[in-house]
């Protein structure tokens, strides 16, 4: 993937179908979606899809138009990455001989990952965090070799905005 | 008050103020079709499912409300959709209902099922699978809603037929609760003002007319604007009609076969002042090259219309009708300022120039030899009433009609533009007369259109709907032939269609309608006065045109504006102001 990664988060109605309008325009379009993660928000009426996608800014503001079109679309937002929160999931079952297990072991624990399950070869870890950290640890697990990975797709909200205080309180 | 699902769904569209639907019954859709016998509104029976869409069609193109069609699941459906992308690429408003096989039994791959709204998502503004017959009222009224508000455009609603069965409570909604759709109608007040200046600087501005125009009820205001400014204005394909063809300020149609005038002064412009046109490529030619020194003022309900294809310098997201005024008044405030317009005498003189060397002509017929298809369009054009509806079908006879007719009032030409649809004239223009009973309707069709939805022309028999057609009968699909001549070495591949197969008079007196044939010059006026007699029953009148003919000038695919070729005749006839 290159640098054109933009994530776009997008608020929908919970209504059957939503998801298949939503990525049908992408395919309309010819543009690969990276990731999508999608679930209800705290409102049952309505779910968030975010989308990771590949493409340059021009057709990109193309596509968000487009989606707003689309009546179950209530309201989309692209996330900066530099002014998000992106947290990523990933579940992996990697060969770990007696011989590596230890340092598949401390590799997990360097990168506050989880042991779910061992096996006699092999161990399933999951590790949670920022993508980027999560594709570290990917590129690191891998040489011992992967038997089944999976991650969730990155899902992202936008950074509070910490105002600095106020620096005297006006009390009339 | 308890209904059934069928019921519910009749007495919504009554409730709607439907007058009329095209339709065809079938097993998903028959629990609907019993309460039609009992309701007040009119249904046309239509001959394929194709027709009663583009019936639909032309029925909202004259009287800017939805059309509505209905037909049942899988193949009649499927037979609907080629209607609905041709009303989503011209915002056409439509209500498409349609049947499905019961709920419990989709996705089994039951008899004559298919994934209408999997099949339809794509060329519809919005589709619901009705899941609950209490939904009902609430899902017709937000596709009345959706279709004709913001930028039109066709909605379908599938109707599992157990859900037409179900026993609902009847209500009716007072209004529509969507949380993602709420189009924007007033434009930005500050860019308005912006745009207003740009009006008042521009030494050699245009108005770029588009469809959005008439969907926007907007004719009388652009002629306010247009005569408050002195800007020219060119309608496009979408928008013969917007702005009359015999004003003084009307440079008609621009594109690929727009007349000479119309594609230069876009191309030497310094301001396009684009009002509910969307920079088709049928216009802009090889975008990179077109109108290279305008700056752009672009209004347009649909935001991703603006800066879709050309950047605008004044993007304005908005109601056509309500932006022009506003734009109106911030002109006026302008001038009383003290603002006023650089003098444009020279550019006025440039277009004039252009209008006298480069006007739309074409060379009588040699005596004895076929009509010349704009001849005809000339002698019909000044047989009829000015409010006279043209329906077209696509080719070359389109692309005469819309430059040989003289348009003066909106919501006059009816043709399908966007997607190009052969076979989209004798329904429509059947759908035109159903909306506008009151007005001559004469469809101009292709010989090879005509042959792909004539058996409408029974419809229209039936219903006593009393259109008339007029085929240009070249023999040909002869807009593939003019580009088999011109750009494949006059290899001629699969164009040929014959004059007389079929016999087109006996075929239109099969169908219940008056035939009549034209072959020389001098038959063109008593045929057509004798179709003006006729109101009782459709007429057709087989023209037997000139297959050599071509529509000029022609802008070639894929080149730039510039690259306008000129009818052979008029060639060499460069003079100051061209270019
Ligand atoms: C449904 C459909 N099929 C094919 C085409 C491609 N096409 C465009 S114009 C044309 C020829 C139309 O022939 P005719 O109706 O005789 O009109 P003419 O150009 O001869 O006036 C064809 C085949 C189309 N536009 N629509
Ligand atoms: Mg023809």
């Amino acid at each position: 993937m290159g640098g054109k990664q933009h994530i776009l988060s997008v608020l929908v109605e919970n209504k059957a179908g939503v998801l298949a309008r939503v990525a049908s325009l992408f395919a309309r379009r010819g543009f690969n979606i990276y990731s999508l993660a999608v679930a209800p928000t705290d409102d049952e009426r309505f779910s968030r899809i975010t989308v990771v996608v590949d493409v340059e800014a021009t057709p990109l503001e193309q596509i968000t138009k487009q989606l707003f079109k689309l009546v179950n679309v209530v309201k989309i937002s692209e996330l900066e990455p530099a002014a998000s929160v992106e947290r990523e999931l990933l579940l992996c079952t990697v060969r770990a001989d007696p011989a590596v297990r230890g340092q598949v072991i401390e590799l997990v624990q360097i990168f506050e990952g989880r042991i779910l399950a061992v096996g006699t070869d092999v161990l399933t870890v999951s590790l949670e965090g920022h993508p980027g950290k999560v594709d570290d640890f990917e590129e690191l697990i891998r040489t011992y070799g992967i038997v089944d990975l999976q991650r969730t797709g990155r899902v992202a909200l936008p950074k509070l905005v910490r105002r600095p205080p106020t620096k005297a309180l006006r009390v009339s | 008050m308890k209904l059934t699902g069928a019921q519910a769904l009749i007495k919504s569209l009554e409730m709607e103020g439907v007058e009329v639907m095209f339709g065809l019954p079938g097993g998903a859709i028959l629990p609907v079709y019993d309460p039609i016998i009992d309701s007040s509104i009119r249904h046309v029976l239509v001959r394929h499912e194709q027709g009663a869409g583009h019936m639909a069609e032309g029925y909202a193109h004259v009287t800017g409300r939805p059309g509505v069609a209905m037909v049942t699941s899988g193949p009649a459906a499927t037979n609907i959709v080629t209607p609905l992308a041709d009303a989503y690429m011209d915002s056409i408003p439509l209500v498409v209902i349609t049947g499905q096989v019961p709920y419990s039994s989709i996705g089994s791959d039951a008899f004559q099922e298919a994934d209408t709204t999997g099949i339809t998502m794509s060329v519809t503004k919005h589709n619901w699978l009705v899941t609950k017959a209490a939904d009902i009222p609430e899902i017709v009224k937000e596709a009345f809603h959706i279709a004709s508000t913001g930028r039109p455009g066709p909605v379908l609603i599938d109707v599992p037929k157990d859900v037409s069965n179900q026993m609902m409570d009847w209500y009716w909604p007072e209004s529509v609760d969507l949380p993602g759709y709420k189009p924007s109608s007033k434009g930005h007040p500050r860019m308005i003002k912006e745009a207003a200046r740009y009006l008042l600087e521009a030494r050699r501005p245009v108005i770029y007319a588009g469809g959005g125009i008439l969907k926007a009820r907007a004719a009388e205001t652009l002629r306010e604007l247009a005569e408050l400014t002195g800007i020219h204005v060119v309608t496009t394909l979408m928008a013969r009609g917007a702005f009359p063809d015999d004003h003084p300020l009307c440079l008609g149609m621009p594109g690929m076969h727009g007349n000479y005038t119309a594609v230069t002064a876009m191309q030497e412009a310094d301001l396009l002042v684009a009002l509910g046109s969307r920079f088709d490529d049928r216009v802009t030619g090889k975008v990179d090259g077109f109108a290279p020194e305008a700056k752009i003022v672009h209004v347009d309900i649909d935001p991703a219309e603006l800066g879709k294809v050309r950047r605008a310098d004044v993007p304005i997201v908005g109601d056509c009708r309500l932006v022009i005024e506003e734009l109106v008044q911030a002109v006026r405030a302008l001038m009383s300022g003290g603002v006023q317009p650089p003098d444009r005498s020279p550019w006025d003189a440039t277009i004039r120039g252009w209008q006298e060397r480069y006007p739309l002509a074409y060379e009588p017929s040699a005596e004895g030899n076929a009509l010349k298809p704009q001849m005809v369009l000339e002698h019909l054009r000044d047989s009829t009433p000015d409010d006279t509806i043209v329906v077209s079908g696509v080719g070359q006879h389109q692309m005469w009609a819309s430059q040989y007719w003289r348009f003066n009032h909106p919501y006059t030409w009816v043709n399908s533009g966007g997607l190009g649809t052969m076979g989209f004239a004798v329904p429509a223009a059947i759908g035109a007369k159903v909306g506008r009973p009151d007005r001559m309707v004469w469809a101009v069709d292709g010989d090879g259109c005509f042959q792909m939805t004539a058996q409408e022309l029974v419809t229209a028999t039936a219903e006593r709907i009393p259109i008339k057609v007029a085929i240009l009968n070249n023999a040909y699909l002869g807009m593939v032939r003019q580009w088999q001549e011109m750009f494949y070495d006059e290899r001629y591949s699969e164009v040929y269609l014959s004059p007389d197969l079929p016999d087109y008079v006996k075929w239109a007196e099969a169908m219940g309608c008056v035939g009549l044939r034209a072959e020389t010059p001098e038959d063109i006026q008593p045929v057509i006065d004798k179709a003006n007699a006729i109101n009782d029953r459709p007429v057709v009148i087989d023209f037997r045109t000139d297959s050599q003919e071509k529509v000029y000038p022609m802008v070639p695919a894929g080149q730039s504006n510039d690259a306008i070729v000129v009818p052979p005749f008029q060639e060499g006839r460069h003079g100051e102001g061209g270019h």
